[in-house]
Formats: structure tokens, sequence, C-alpha cells
């Protein structure tokens, strides 16, 4: 790209970095945009999604298409005033232009959902429900989601909490202590692999209820793989630090809490981000099968009254939910594991 | 033996420790084969003594400072400081490893401050953490992880996490092998100034021969593996000593000669 000129400076980015060095460049010409071209295609973008919901009759009932449209122009004039007042903004501006180019994209989207569902059934309709239809059920369902989502949460957090700890704590023992190695080693090789689901039909008739056998599932799922990672993250620690810490005066104790488990935990969370992703899908499973609560339980509710808006709308809030814990325990590693910036890539 | 250790005055007031090597015999097993690495190595140093450990690579110096170190037992023979059977690592005797080997996950201050705090008196002589970094030269990387260090660098770090628990006996595993040579001669010259001052007991292993002879008050040099005694050899020269001595130079001949490399002189 050796010639500068305007069109150039607005015209779609192929990439985000593409977007940041041309928005760079363009700061030192006197171009007519001040900065992020793209920023205004995003705010165009939106501005033809709320027409879209408006310029044609919707060919059902959905009561709520009007307001998602007002949304649109809302959020149109918000993205146009901020691209337009630029480094005035600070941060708020900083993180706009970086969004941009997926503001623009997700307007497009629902643009081409909105016309293919709501206005021309391109798509059969009950199966593909318009995107005011699941803003429906989140104005409408909120209260039944909620405590959907509540019981989901609780009943994840308790299993994972209890299969992250006992599966660090096993996995430190049996790395650490050959004795414990011995006994645990071959249980651990035996019942592992079992995906838990297949603990399920037993767990669900031997437990007292059926959450503390979900949890019990969840537990398990979560455990293994932090087990085996931990134990794997110990073993492999090497032996000059030991020898380095024994030199200094260290006892047991302080090689296991200080030598070890900090050499290890790399490794452990390898395990807990394994272990969350399996513990997922456990439980969703549970909720679907035993737990009359949880947003498996919605879904499958949903189903049986072929409400496809609800499993969307519980879908969506399931994939919330699960992209906020790995970015929560990606929160947690960055901050333990401060140590490792530079000695790997991220 | 080219000449024999006599007594001669050390380190002012010596607060080290006294070490004795007597009949230490080591190997190893490889592959069911076994290595003999030690063979019946025996020698004194007196408390406050500097001591160079010369000899080829791998000829088993560092294996002799592990069990200097008590983190092996010998084969056999028995290893005494001050009198009492060496049976483990204890905080007395420090070790400065080949290997900076800096726990990656410790603040260059929390790597100094290992020892004190594997002993449980961290809290109390926190000083002497900031003490220790100070005479390194580090006090501007007291908050560095180790990867941020370079080679030099990491290996003060680990010279000063030696020093910070007031060894009665240092052992030195090629503490300077990584350094450039003008941050080499500066820190023999710390070493040097420490030792004078703190007067514990060293034993230093280097391949450097000038370096040895510029140190040490004595220099044992050792065969090819298993290592035996080949020579005990009294440096005989006061501190401060100057590089340039002729008596110096003369030495680091004979040495060479001992480790068969009389060809290049
Ligand atoms: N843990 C071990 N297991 C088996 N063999 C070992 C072990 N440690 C050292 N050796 C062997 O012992 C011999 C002496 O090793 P050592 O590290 O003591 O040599 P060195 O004199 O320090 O050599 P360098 O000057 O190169 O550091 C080597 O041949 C090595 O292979
Ligand atoms: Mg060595």
């Amino acid at each position: 790209m050796s010639t500068y000129s305007a069109s150039k400076t607005v015209a779609i980015a192929q990439s985000a970095e593409e977007g940041a060095a041309l928005s760079g460049r363009s700061l030192s010409l006197p171009v007519s945009f001040p900065s992020g071209g793209i920023g205004v295609f995003a705010s165009l973008a939106w501005l033809a999604f709320g027409v879209s919901c408006l310029w044609w009759p919707d060919i059902g009932d959905w009561p709520r298409t009007s307001a998602i449209a007002a949304a649109a122009f809302v959020l149109s004039g918000i993205i146009f005033v901020a691209t337009v007042a630029g480094s005035r903004l600070g941060r708020f501006d900083a993180g706009l232009q970086r969004r941009a180019p997926w503001l623009l994209a997700l307007a497009l989207f629902l643009t081409l959902w909105e016309v293919a569902t709501a206005k021309f059934a391109w798509l059969p309709l009950p199966f593909f429900p318009p995107p005011q239809s699941i803003i429906e059920v989140y104005t409408d369902d909120l209260p039944k989601l909620l405590d959907s989502v509540l019981a989901s949460v609780k009943l994840q957090l308790g299993g994972y909490a209890i299969g992250a700890a006992v599966g660090f704590l096993t996995g430190v023992s049996i790395g650490w202590s050959r004795g414990v190695g011995y006994w645990v080693h071959p249980v651990l090789r035996f019942i592992g692999p079992l995906p838990a689901t297949a603990w399920l039909p037993i767990a669900f008739f031997t437990f007292p209820s059926s959450w503390s056998a979900s949890t019990f599932l969840i537990a398990l799922a979560t455990g293994f793989p932090v087990t085996v990672l931990t134990w794997s993250g110990v073993a492999s620690v090497s032996n000059a630090y030991y020898d380095v810490a024994r030199t200094l005066g260290a006892k047991p104790s302080f090689l296991v809490l200080k030598v070890a488990i900090p050499a290890a935990l790399p490794h452990v969370f390898v395990g807990l981000f394994m272990g969350l992703g399996s513990s997922f899908a456990v439980l969703v499973v549970a909720e679907m099968i035993g737990v009359k609560a949880g947003l498996g339980w919605y879904l499958q509710w949903a189903q049986g009254w072929a409400a496809y808006a609800n499993m969307y709308a519980a879908l969506i809030v399931m994939s919330l939910l699960c992209s906020g814990a790995i970015t929560l325990l990606f929160r947690a590693r960055d901050h333990l594991l401060v140590w490792q910036k530079g000695v790997v890539k991220w | 033996m080219v000449a024999l250790a006599r007594a001669e005055p050390t380190a002012l007031d010596s607060t080290g420790a006294s070490l004795t090597v007597e009949n230490v015999s080591h190997a190893f097993d490889i592959d069911g084969a076994v290595l003999p690495v030690l063979d019946d190595v025996s020698f004194e140093a007196r408390p406050g003594e500097f001591v160079a450990l010369l000899g080829p690579s791998g000829c088993g110096k560092s294996t002799l400072l592990r069990l200097v170190a008590g983190l092996e037992p010998p084969r056999s023979g028995v290893l005494r400081e001050d009198g009492n059977a060496i049976i483990g690592p204890f905080p007395s005797r420090v070790v400065v490893f080949q290997d900076p080997t800096l726990f990656p996950w410790r603040t260059v201050w929390h790597n100094v401050a290992l020892g004190l705090e594997a002993q449980g008196i961290l809290k109390a002589q926190r000083h002497r953490v900031d003490a220790a970094i100070e005479l390194v030269g580090l006090s501007a990387f007291r908050n560095a992880y180790p990867h941020q260090l370079s080679g030099g660098m990491a290996q003060r770090v680990s010279l000063a996490r030696a020093l910070v628990n007031d060894p009665k006996i240092l052992v030195l595993d090629e503490p300077l092998g990584k350094l450039d040579s003008l941050t080499r001669i500066a820190m023999q010259t710390e070493i040097l100034s420490l030792w004078q001052r703190t007067g514990f007991t060293a034993l230093l292993v280097t391949h450097d021969v000038e370096e040895a002879v510029f140190l040490a008050n004595r220099v044992i040099v050792f065969s090819d593996r298993p290592a035996r005694i080949k020579a005990d050899i009294a440096v005989d020269r006061p501190y401060p000593r100057h590089r340039g001595d002729p008596y110096l130079a003369d030495l680091r001949r004979n040495i060479l000669g001992l480790l068969g490399l009389d060809a290049t002189w």
C-alpha cells in the first residue's frame, strides 16, 4: 500500500491489524474522516438493521420488532457520535476502534437474519426464530431464565470447586509420594478415562438427591484432568530446584508448598481448563436428565414445548456463561503466573 | 604431590568451619555398569581457608561438591564439618551451583530470600536480603523475574542467594564460568573481599587456572575420572594479590602442566 488517499483510508480493511494501521496513518493525513472509517460503517450497518426491521412488515406476530429497531438506531447513533468525537473520548474510543469491525459484522449478520426469518421466511420459521422473538424471551420469560441460570451456576461452581480441589490434592500427593502413587495410579488409570456421563444412571440412584449426584459427576469430570496434569506437573519439576532448596535448609513441607506446587502450577492450569470444558458437558446432561432446574433443563423444557426461541435464548446465555468462566480462569492464571510472561508464549 | 599445604594466615577473623574429606570414593550406576567418579579422595580445609579445585571436565568435581553439600552420601569414606560427619544438607554449607537455577516464579528479591524463608527467619531478617542484593549490585532489579536477567546477572543473584545465609562453608561450582571477562574480574575481587570480611571457608571449582591461583590459599588438582588428588599446591602469597605477579604466573604454568597442557606454554 504505497499510495495514500482518502478513499483508501476509508476502505474496509481486510483485517484488524490493517484497520489499525490505516487509522493510524490517516491521522497524519488531512482527510475528512477524523479516525476509524470502520466506525462509520458499523454505525451505518446498525442503522440498516433498524431500517430492515421496520421497512417490511413482519410475517408473524412479534411485539418486540419496533423495540429492537429503536435499540439499533440508538446503538447506531452512539457508534457514530463516538467515532466522530474520536480520541476525545479516550479509552472508550480506543475500545470502540478495536471492536468496530466486529460491530459491523454483527449488524450485517443481524440484518441478514432479520430479513431471512421475520420478513421473507427464507429459513423455515418455527425452527429459526427472528431476533425479536429471542429478545422477547429475555423480556417476558426472564424470571424462569434467571432461576435456571442461578441453578446452573450453583451446581457448576460447587462441583467444579470440589473436583478442582480434590484433583489438585490428589495430583500433588501422587506426584510427591511414591506410596500414594502406588495405590492411586492404577485406580486413576482404570476409572479416569471413563466419561463422567457414563456414571450418570448409577449416580442418580445411589446418591440421596439428583443434586448431589450431579455435583459428584461434575467433580469427577473436573477432577480427572486436574489430577493427571497436577501430577505430571509435580513429577516433572527439575531436581535442581529441590537441591537448591535443600541446601538452603528447606524442610519437606517447604519443598512441596514452595517448590513443587509453584513449579507445577502452569500444568495445573491446563488441567483446570480441560476440567472446565468437560464439566460443562456433564452439567448440561445432568440437568437434562436428572436435575429439574438449570439451563440444561430449560433447554429440554423448551424443546418439549417446541419453543425454539427459548432454546436459542438459553443457548446464548449458556455460551456467555461458559466463555465468562473461561475468561475468569484466564484472568486467574494471568494473575498467578505473571512470571511466565516472557518465558513462554501465552 | 607438588607441595604440601602449610599453615598460613588465612581470612582475618575466621568464622568458617573446617572441612575434612576422608578417603571418599563415589560411583554412579549407569545402565547397570558402575562408573567410578571419586577414588579415595582425602584433604582438609582449615577454617577460613580458600581452596580451589581444578581438574579435567567430567572428572567428578561437581560430584564432590554435592557430597560436601550433603545432597548425597558417599559410597565410602566420610566428610566432616568441624569434625561432625555430614549426613545431609544444612544451611551452614551453601552451594552456588554450576547453573544459577533461580526459581523462575520468584522475583530476584524472593529468590535471594529463599534460604531465610526456608529456615523460617525471613520476617526478622529482611534487611539481610536487601544487603545481599546490594552487594552483588542488583538493587535496581530486585523486582525483576529471572527471565528478565542476563546470564551474568542470574549468576550474581545465585551468589547473593548463597551469601545471605552467612554460610560457614561456601561451595562454589564454577560460579563465574558464564560471566564476561570484565565482570568476572570484578566478581573475583568481590568474592575475595567478601571472604576476607566474613571469613567463611571457601571451596571453589573452576576451569580457570589463573582464577584459582589468584583467589585461593591452596589449589587441589584432580586427575581424570575417577578423580584422584594429583597435587595439592599452596599458593603462598599474601592478599591483595597482583594479577601480573610472576610467582602466580609460574604457578599457573606448573598447574597447566599437571593438567596436561604444558605444550601450549
Ligand atoms: N546423577 C548422576 N548419575 C550418573 N552419573 C553421573 C551423575 N552425576 C554425574 N555423573 C557422572 O559423573 C561424572 C562426573 O560428573 P561431574 O558433574 O562431577 O563432573 P565435573 O568434574 O563437575 O565436570 P565439569 O567440570 O564439566 O562440570 C561424569 O562422568 C558424569 O557422567
Ligand atoms: Mg561440574
